[in-house]
């Protein structure tokens, strides 16, 4: 360890400056106040913790991070050369998760359909959000969600009113570019889908930084009755950067919810999803790629909650792990009484391209109905070396037949991406991030 | 074209190969018969650089260079090509796209200009007219989900698109029926041309009804035991193997 001459403020005393603050007195107060007491009690998680028995989230419990206060300077120049995904219409950019109105823009919106930024919604309009902050992402017992909630004064806000069809993907880019202070940056988005309406949302993290930061995002989804709610959540942040994220969607009746979440860096990469099928007849697609090379750790943690009857659940997950990388899935299903003719489907499917990389799957079912159709698998594979041959037989050199090989095991998750921009930058990015050099195969 | 002299190769501990000389000379074909075990796949294997296949004497010369010096994808883009007996199964591969990705090694390798799409789909469409193959074929995943026949076609088909200077055939005709066996002997037929030479390794007399080969030789427990022309196929056909085994090794 390396002496600090003054020690860094603890977060305690940071969210005791935050309370003297003017921004923090206000209709979120409570919901602050409530958060950080959790945060204080929980501490973060360990290994003993059943849900971080494979995620040792020492290296984030042991630096001291700061939550940003003050924006800072960001240039174009500096978006353009994060390689995002450039859709065109709408688009919120967030440095260090607060806003950045220059960078943004909302042209292309249809009418009705509101994006804004959570610190103006709060000083404009505070009862547009107040009921819904925090209502899906619950902070009792989550450590991160309560360090989100506690530290909370900006993010997203998407509104789609009822029978709205909203056609061009609305872009949230969280950028975290960390200084001397190792940063913390706590992006938060809320969607809330009116009935009948419809919208695609796509979220990039990302991040420039030569030390630690950690990102630790949070999103609460509300798909109304009947309504279609696009969900992607592309995650390449920094590899020295940790990100532990939550996605917390509830579904009403016969609305269809997909979320993709995609992992391509980062050092920790913790994802959290909880969809709840709230209403008859929801479907939910959950679907998850991570590429993880190096001392990486990918870990996802899923939780759909079949709490009505006549829902169907596609969960797809897949990883492709290099080097000396481990993959973490842990799949729930629960499936309520009353919820009767349930359709769940899940898989998780892990490709190794090493002998050192490691994957721990491991899917859970609750299933307390009786006429219900659940079904799981995992499978974990090597690239085959009869497909290798065959390829470089016909001339493709063997780097050239293991992206192809390696592009081609994603090839079903990248088909389901229905925004081209996000498709084409994964089908890049997969190739681009891929290891190179023998793995002896 | 291609020098094979006393080439020994194992498959794990086991001696397959022990001791093949064969020389094959531009615009001629060899057939390349023998029965189960005798080492005609592994043959094939050692020559397309299979991994596993463990050359443990001998040499082989392929247009000047050592062939076994050669990376499985050198061998490719020199003008080699192996139809394979079992061709794989790769989803999410697309068909056109390896084929193109091929090709286009193989023209980079001879220093020619890489093809367009629209060349690239016009020298397709004629080749699949050879094949007789059916466009749904060329979108869909490598092989994935086609049926016997229409793998084997798809091996003659990815010859024809590649125009390989020696083509080594392994078992090409094994689970056919006789329309695509006629179709598949059609397509290589129209292959053949004086600067170009062919293996065809079948267990079958039947193919070299259709593909009428130079030369026949009669390969068995890791020897090639008898040559001669095509007749020999028919004597073969006649009598089986087991009065090959029996014979002492002749000279080739």
């Amino acid at each position: 360890m390396t002496q600090v001459a003054t020690s860094p403020e603890t977060y305690a005393a940071q969210f005791a400056r935050f309370k003297q603050g003017a921004v923090f007195s206000g209709p979120l107060a409570s919901l602050r106040d409530d958060a950080f007491l959790c945060f204080d009690r929980l501490g973060f998680p360990t290994t003993r913790l059943e849900d971080w028995r494979f995620t040792n989230v020492a290296p984030i419990a042991e630096t001291p991070f700061l939550a940003q206060t003050e924006s800072v300077d960001y240039t174009r120049a500096a978006l353009d050369g994060l390689n995002l995904p450039r859709i065109g219409g709408p688009e919120l950019v967030f440095v260090n998760g607060l806003f950045n109105p220059g960078l943004s823009s909302t042209a292309g919106l249809p009418a009705g359909v509101r994006v804004r930024s959570l610190a103006a919604v709060l000083a404009d309009e505070p009862e547009a959000v107040t009921p819904h902050l925090g209502r899906l992402a619950r902070v009792e017992g989550q450590a991160f969600t309560a360090l989100n909630t506690a530290f909370v004064r900006d993010g997203a806000v998407v509104e789609v009113p009822a029978g709205v069809v909203a056609q061009v993907p609305i872009q949230l880019q969280f950028v975290t570019s960390s200084g001397v202070a190792p940063v913390l940056s706590l992006p938060r988005v809320l969607v809330l889908a009116g009935a009948d309406s419809q919208v695609t949302v796509v979220e990039s993290h990302t991040g420039t930084a030569a030390t630690p930061y950690l990102s630790n995002a949070v999103t609460e989804v509300s798909v109304g009755d009947n309504a279609v709610v696009d969900h992607y959540s592309v995650v390449r942040e920094a590899d020295v950067a940790f990100r532990v994220g939550s996605l917390h969607a509830h579904l009403g009746r016969a609305s269809n919810f997909s979320s993709h979440t995609i992992t391509l860096g980062g050092a920790i990469v913790r994802n959290e999803a909880q969809v709840v099928l709230g209403g008859e007849g929801g479907v939910c697609t959950l679907n998850g790629l991570y590429l993880a090379n190096d001392r990486q750790l990918v870990d996802n943690q899923t939780t759909i909650d079949h709490a009505q009857p006549h829902c169907d659940s596609h969960e797809l997950y897949k990883g492709i792990l290099a080097g000396r990388s481990r993959g973490v899935f842990n799949g729930k299903i629960i499936v309520r009484l009353d919820a009767q003719k349930t359709d769940a489907k899940q898989s998780n499917k892990a490709l190794l391209l090493s002998e050192d990389a490691q994957i721990t799957s491991k899917p859970q079912l609750e299933i307390f109905a009786d006429d219900v159709k659940c079904t799981h698998g995992a499978t974990v594979g090597q690239l085959d070396s009869e497909s290798l041959f065959y390829l470089r037989s016909r001339g493709l050199s063997k780097e050239q037949a293991r992206q192809l090989l390696v592009h081609a095991f994603a090839a079903d998750l990248l088909r389901h991406i229905r925004v081209a921009e996000v498709r084409a930058q994964l089908d890049d990015q997969l190739l681009e991030r891929l290891p190179v050099g023998d793995v002896g195969l | 074209m291609l020098e094979v002299r006393d080439l020994h190769a194992k498959a794990g501990d086991r001696q397959i190969l022990k001791g093949i000389n064969l020389t094959v000379n531009a615009g001629e074909v060899h057939a390349i018969m023998g029965p189960n075990g005798s080492g005609k796949s592994t043959l094939a294997g050692v020559l397309a650089g299979r991994d596993g296949l463990e050359v443990t004497a001998g040499s082989v010369t392929y247009k000047g260079l050592d062939l076994l010096d050669l990376e499985p994808e050198e061998r490719a883009r020199e003008g080699l090509f192996l139809a394979f007996q079992y061709p794989v199964e790769i989803p999410g591969v697309n068909n056109a796209y390896l084929l193109k990705a091929g090709l286009n090694e193989v023209r980079k390798h001879r220093g020619e200009p890489e093809l367009d799409a629209m060349d690239f789909m016009t020298l397709i469409r004629d080749r699949m007219k050879l094949l007789e193959m059916d466009d749904t074929l060329l979108n869909r995943p490598v092989n994935d989900g086609f049926s016997g026949g229409e793998k084997k076609r798809n091996e003659i088909f990815q010859l024809a698109v590649l125009e390989p200077a020696l083509a080594l055939l392994d078992e090409t005709d094994s689970g056919l029926d006789i329309d695509a066996l006629k179709t598949v002997a059609g397509g290589v037929n129209a292959m053949r041309s004086p600067e170009r030479a062919m293996v065809v390794v079948t267990h079958y007399q039947r193919l070299l009804n259709y593909i009428v080969p130079d030369f026949v030789h009669v390969l068995s427990n890791g020897r090639i035991v008898k040559s001669g022309g095509k007749e020999l196929a028919l004597e073969l056909e006649e009598k089986g193997y087991g009065w090959i085994e029996t014979e002492p090794a002749a000279a080739v």
